[in-house]
């Protein structure tokens, strides 16, 4: 008898790989998902529930289906994935100098001039007389 | 880093008006003790995200140091810091 294909296993890899891809290119760029990847770590667990139900039925139903060696092994390569991206979201991200020196509250802004998006040159300090918005950002690139 | 001709960009795209100042040489930055080494593309140091509002006196009334980069201020945030500050700026007249 032709043992079926054993699809589960392939399309839990798949919504690992999503939920993995879907962060940095989708998701990032909405607070709500981007604090906390909740969403992402939902598609991780979808993900490796299917892998998991494919690959027990693989090894325990081996006369109906295949992915014996597929399952355990694109399982065991999505929790290498999951694992990077825990990391970088809980470790990696927050590794972050400590910045002891940074101005305090109550503290008057230092000055500085920089250019501006149009080259023109800009003084903290000839802004006085409003209150200023000071946004430290770390470049697109 | 981004150059002036980049930040000139990005405001068009988005229509950004607000001044976008750059740091070439991260003098502020490092005036600022927020330099994050390494940070940047092919391992060049950055500015770790911040965020600094300043009163009409130039004084800081309130600042935000993240914890992790992912995580930043939200403009909702920010805006209910500033309703909630007396930062000096112009009140509209009482009715």
């Amino acid at each position: 008898m032709k043992r079926s294909w054993n699809w589960a296993i392939y399309a839990g890899f798949a919504v690992v790989v999503f939920a993995f891809v879907s962060y940095f290119l989708l998701f990032s760029q909405f607070p709500l998902t981007r604090d906390f990847p909740w969403l992402n770590l939902l598609l991780f667990a979808l993900g490796l529930g299917l892998l998991w139900t494919g690959s027990r039925r693989g090894w325990r139903q081996r006369e109906q289906y295949r992915g014996r060696i597929a399952g355990p092994t694109l399982a065991m390569l999505s929790v290498l994935v999951l694992g990077f991206f825990l990391f970088y979201n809980f470790s990696f991200s927050a590794q972050l100098p400590e910045s002891r020196g940074a101005p305090k509250v109550g503290e008057a802004a230092p000055d500085f001039t920089l250019p501006d998006q149009e080259g023109k040159p800009v003084k903290l300090s000839e802004l006085r007389g409003q209150p200023v918005l000071l946004v430290f950002y770390r470049g697109y690139w | 880093m981004d150059p002036p001709e980049q930040s000139k960009k990005l405001a068009a795209d988005r229509g950004y008006t607000f001044p976008i100042l750059s740091d070439a040489e991260r003098r502020v930055i490092r005036h600022y003790d927020l330099v994050h080494p390494g940070g940047g593309p092919g391992g060049t140091d950055i500015a770790r995200p911040a965020e600094f509002l300043l009163d009409a006196d130039g004084i800081i009334r309130w600042v935000n140091l993240t914890e992790s980069y992912r995580i930043r201020a939200k403009p909702e945030d920010i805006l209910a810091v500033i309703d909630r500050l007396p930062l000096g700026s112009p009140q509209p007249p009482p009715n």
